[in-house]
């Protein structure tokens, strides 16, 4: 019999639904997987084997008694680290939540849970999802499964390489800044940023909430579109949460598959050719252009004036709402604390506690947002960011009037070797230079695998109108089914 | 070292006072302001709290629409300016009682604006300017053990209860209320009974002040008459409206010693102290916190739609101003007696006692009369002194109905305040009335003149007013249950003299 974990997840869920196989089964197979691998991948914290195996036997159940199953059950997913699990731990990749197991499920792990899913564990992370290549969690990095001297990217490296590995069919990532997007490019699978509000952040343990966006990371565009709609839609736990159904992501992966694109017509957007991007990742951008248009797509060039301010714009909003967000961790109510002898004042204890419990780049970002909400720099930072913010949604909206989607490259280099860019945090955050603009935005994105360059993975970033997600799900979908898969060496 | 303050009246004679009021309500919503918590009040510590109002990880505020609703009727109540689009906004400070470690308010983009509240202070129309009334999240509530002073410092053990954590507080504040002079005081308790009595006719608060439900901040400066106003202090707990006409009575007086003696004001907040009835210096505004304020990016803008503020606008109840006028016209009383009735705090009183089936002249005089005679002995509001209207109203039948005369109805009252039930029960039991058996009485006055056969030749000789005696010695047999004009009547008949 075939190794389980070479399947799909439509594929899987169809094995199950048929009785062909049980869910246990299913799920034993990852967690053989990860006992396997991970010990060289890292893309675990936490595996929840007992929670795992209980979830599966539940579906099986469920089948036997004939009850109805959701298009996903019996299907194993991972979760990154940054949303809520009750009972489970849930750390975000820093050491000041090393030991704190939330009271509640995120909204995502709710709808997860009801819809059949098999939750294997929590997956490895930037701390507080800050950072492009995993190294800044507080736990060590994730490694390539394409390289394991390499980083799978970030912040949700372990979300993309434990689908690069094998270890799961379906992952959760965040996107703040290219966090699900990027690490999908550099590990060759597939990682989809909804639409701002298009998924709940109820349980998502924030970073900078007015560009958080949780989303699905899979190794194929259909299995990405049914785990978004498996965790889309409006939740009244969140105020920003948009009140309407999730498009429809599956229809149009399904569409898209059938590899005609016909009466698409797609934007490159001039700001991004060339600037900062290695030659390897623009051939086969390049090549990709050439694929679309063969597939029937008009493609064409558009001007976005204003993208080249979007990663400094990033880089005062983020760090703003981060510095306020991320107050609450000071040793009082839940998390680390350190400190507490009794003789040291309640002020001596938040900040040993907030001064152990940060890394090197929390603190930085903290401390940048501090200063830039700070009385008389407040306009001249956070003000002025917010007006960029707004001109590059205009961008978007002109560009979205001549065309139905734009596409670049997902992120300017191939994976990186560990250790390359942490001296120099701007090495760092050029990662996400063509990802940021659709977070300031807040329309969907998508990065499929569209080639490789040296032996690893490029991806190709579709971007959308705001609540126009199937687009892009349609012309990734395409692409996919002309040039792809991309399959790692064995590990 | 003691110093000796300057009396009142010099101070206001020579600086001018500028006060302003900031005012924390909190409303008497069902749920939280951001999560589905009740607000009651009380409860076990930390026994009404979730992930939201704890401020756990991941955990997201959602705006509560009922709160929002009662913000915009204080605005229209206070004759504001509501706002079509605003947002709400993090003030960041670090402090143990308050989850986030920033508070969610509003800043530069409150829901209600420019509004005014006109008052009356000793019978004049004073109107205070409403600067703007936004909405906010209260904190959770700290207990310091093992210290001497329950406060922080010196303390073994600090312990937090966030039940209170995420009560809906609407926060009004008044512009600077410069040219009251030596009324500043009076104006400013006029000013929070005034918005204290419209918060309860608009029913979103329960607004007690003494269990913090209404909250009062006091800014206090002074100025030589000619100059620009003077740097102001912040005088906070300030708990029932005699201590806000105190505090700032105390605080004039305070900073006038200071300037006098050639000092500057320290931009402080200061606490007023209900036993001394001063005022002691908190922490100084001059290293004041940065509140890094930036829109609060968990929430969606509040957009009221303007059809249903035009709804709630037209569905306010009469506000309390107008409420009073009326009834002093219904009730055909002067200025002066209104007052009089107003300082009483007796309104609601007096009118649930006429609706309770009493005229207003016999409805005024027992709660002007009697009742507030008691609660100024005793030292408690009026309101629970433990007589209610309908008692009172009771009463009056029973001496109307002539079963009780009002010195009689002055004793069954005394009985009804000490809780005995009604004044119909304890007449019955205590046996109080009148005694209007004639038999009865006509032979406790026949007794009267055989045992007092001088004075009864007195009278019979034409000494009328000598006929007192024997009223006097009837009364004592009746134990005062009789109507003394009666007696009168009868003795003179009896002795077949003309009253």
């Amino acid at each position: 019999m075939t190794d389980l974990t070479s399947f799909s997840a439509a594929e899987l869920a169809g094995l199950v639904a048929r009785g062909e196989s049980s869910a246990v089964e299913v799920t034993q197979a990852h967690l053989d997987r990860i006992s396997a691998v991970d010990d060289r991948v890292h893309a675990f914290l936490h595996v929840d084997t007992e929670g795992a195996l209980a979830a599966a036997r539940d579906v099986d159940s469920r089948r036997a008694a004939g009850e109805p199953l959701g298009p996903l059950a019996g299907v194993p997913v991972a979760v990154k680290d940054v949303l809520t699990t009750k009972g489970v731990p849930t750390t975000a990749g820093s050491k000041i939540l090393a030991d704190w197991r939330p009271p509640y499920d995120s909204t995502i792990v709710r709808r997860l849970r009801a819809a059949g899913t098999v939750m294997l564990g929590k997956t490895n992370m930037d701390e507080f999802a800050m950072g492009s290549s995993t190294e800044y969690s507080a736990f060590g990095p994730t490694h390539n499964p394409w390289d394991l001297s390499r980083i799978p990217g970030g912040s949700g490296g372990g979300s993309s390489a434990a689908l690069a590995a094998y270890e799961t069919p379906l992952s959760i990532g965040s996107d703040t800044g290219g966090s699900i997007r990027q690490p999908g490019a550099v590990t060759g699978t597939v990682g989809v940023k909804p639409t701002y509000g298009g998924t709940s952040r109820y349980g998502l343990v924030a970073f900078s909430s007015s560009l958080d966006t949780p989303g699905p990371c899979a190794r194929t565009v259909l299995d990405a579109a049914l785990l978004h709609e498996a965790i889309g839609g409006h939740d009244p736990l969140d105020s920003t949460s948009i009140p309407a159904p999730v498009p429809d992501v599956a229809a149009a992966a399904r569409l898209g598959a059938s590899g005609d694109l016909t009466g698409v017509r797609l934007g490159v957007v001039r700001e991004f050719a060339g600037e900062g991007a290695e030659p390897g990742v623009l051939a086969a951008f390049r090549a990709a252009v050439e694929t679309l248009t063969k597939l029937g797509a008009e493609v064409v060039e558009v001007s976005c004036p204003h993208f080249q301010y979007a990663l400094p714009a990033y880089y005062l909003i983020a760090p703003s709402e981060c510095s306020s967000n991320l107050a609450r961790f000071d040793g009082v109510r839940f998390g680390l604390r350190v400190g507490d002898d009794g003789v040291r004042s309640l002020e001596e204890v938040m900040s040993a506690t907030r001064e152990a419990g940060f890394g090197p780049e929390v603190k930085r970002r903290v401390m940048l947002g501090t200063y830039a909400l700070s009385s008389g720099y407040y306009d001249a930072y956070y003000g002025q960011a917010q007006k960029v913010r707004t001109l590059i949604s205009r961008d978007f909206t002109t560009a979205f009037e001549q065309v139905d989607a734009l596409i670049s490259p997902t992120t300017p280099f191939v994976a990186f070797p560990v250790g390359a860019r942490t001296a120099d945090p701007y090495q760092m955050y050029l990662a996400d230079l063509f990802t940021i603009p659709s977070n300031l935005y807040g329309g969907p994105g998508i990065s499929v695998p569209c080639g490789l360059a040296d032996g690893l993975p490029v991806g190709l970033q579709v971007m959308a109108p705001t609540m126009a997600d199937d687009r892009m799900y349609r012309v990734a979908a395409a692409l996919e089914s002309a040039v792809g898969p991309f399959t790692p060496p064995a590990l | 070292m003691t110093t000796t303050l300057p009396a009142y009246d010099e101070v206001v004679a020579r600086y001018e006072p500028v006060i302003g009021l900031e005012t924390h309500v909190e409303l008497g919503t069902n749920t939280k302001m951001f999560c589905g918590c009740p607000t009651d009040f009380g409860g076990a510590p930390n026994t009404r709290v979730c992930p939201v109002c704890l401020g756990l990880p991941g955990s997201l505020p959602v705006a509560n629409r009922a709160a929002v609703e009662a913000t915009i009727r204080i605005g229209l109540a206070l004759n504001c300016s509501i706002a079509q689009w605003c947002r709400f906004a993090r003030k960041n400070y670090y402090y143990p009682d308050m989850p986030k470690n920033y508070q969610i308010s509003q800043y530069d983009e409150p829901l209600c604006v420019d509004g005014y509240l006109d008052v009356e202070v000793n019978g004049e129309p004073v109107r205070i300017s409403i600067e703007r009334v936004h909405m906010e999240e209260d904190t959770g509530k700290s207990l310091h053990v093992g210290g001497a002073t329950g406060r922080i410092h010196g303390a073994t053990e600090s312990l937090v209860d966030y039940n209170r954590a995420g009560i809906p507080l609407v926060e009004i504040v008044t512009k600077p209320i410069p040219g009251a002079g030596a009324m500043a005081p009076e104006v400013a308790r006029a000013y929070v009974t005034e918005l204290r009595d419209v918060l309860r006719s608009l029913g979103v608060s329960d607004v007690r002040m003494e269990e913090g439900s209404l909250r009062c901040d006091v800014n206090t400066s002074l100025n030589l008459p000619g100059e620009q106003w003077g740097t102001r202090t912040e005088t906070k707990n300030v708990n029932s409206l005699r201590s806000v006409e105190r505090a700032v009575r105390s605080e004039i007086i305070r900073q006038a010693s200071v300037l006098t003696a050639g000092s500057r004001i320290t931009q402080e907040t200061r606490h007023f102290h209900e036993d001394t009835g001063d005022t002691t210096s908190g922490r100084s505004k001059e290293t004041a916190t940065d509140y890094r304020y930036f829109p609060e990016p968990d929430l969606v803008p509040v957009a009221p739609d303007p059809t249903w503020v035009a709804e709630l606008k037209a569905a306010l109840p009469e506000l309390p101003r107008l409420h009073r006028r009326r009834l002093q016209q219904e009730w055909g009383l002067s200025d002066l007696d209104m007052q009089s009735i107003l300082n009483a705090g007796a309104v609601e009183l007096i009118e649930a006692t006429i609706a309770a089936g009493t005229t207003p002249t016999a409805a005024r005089k027992w709660w002007l009369g009697e009742l507030s005679r008691r609660a100024n002995e005793t030292g408690v509001e009026l309101a629970d002194i433990g007589a209610t209207p309908q008692q009172v109203a009771e009463l009056q039948g029973l001496v109307d109905a002539g079963k009780l005369t009002d010195k009689l109805a002055r004793t069954v009252l005394e009985h009804v305040v000490a809780g005995e039930g009604s004044p119909a029960k304890i007449m019955a039991d205590r046996k109080l009335e009148v005694v209007s058996d004639t038999g009865a009485l006509t032979a406790a006055v026949d007794e009267a003149i055989a045992a007092n056969p001088a004075i009864a030749d007195k009278v019979r000789g034409g000494k009328v007013a000598a006929a007192g005696a024997l009223v006097g010695a009837v009364m004592k047999t009746t134990r005062g249950q009789a109507d003394a004009k009666t007696v009168r009547e009868l003795i003179l008949e009896r002795l077949g003299v003309q009253g």
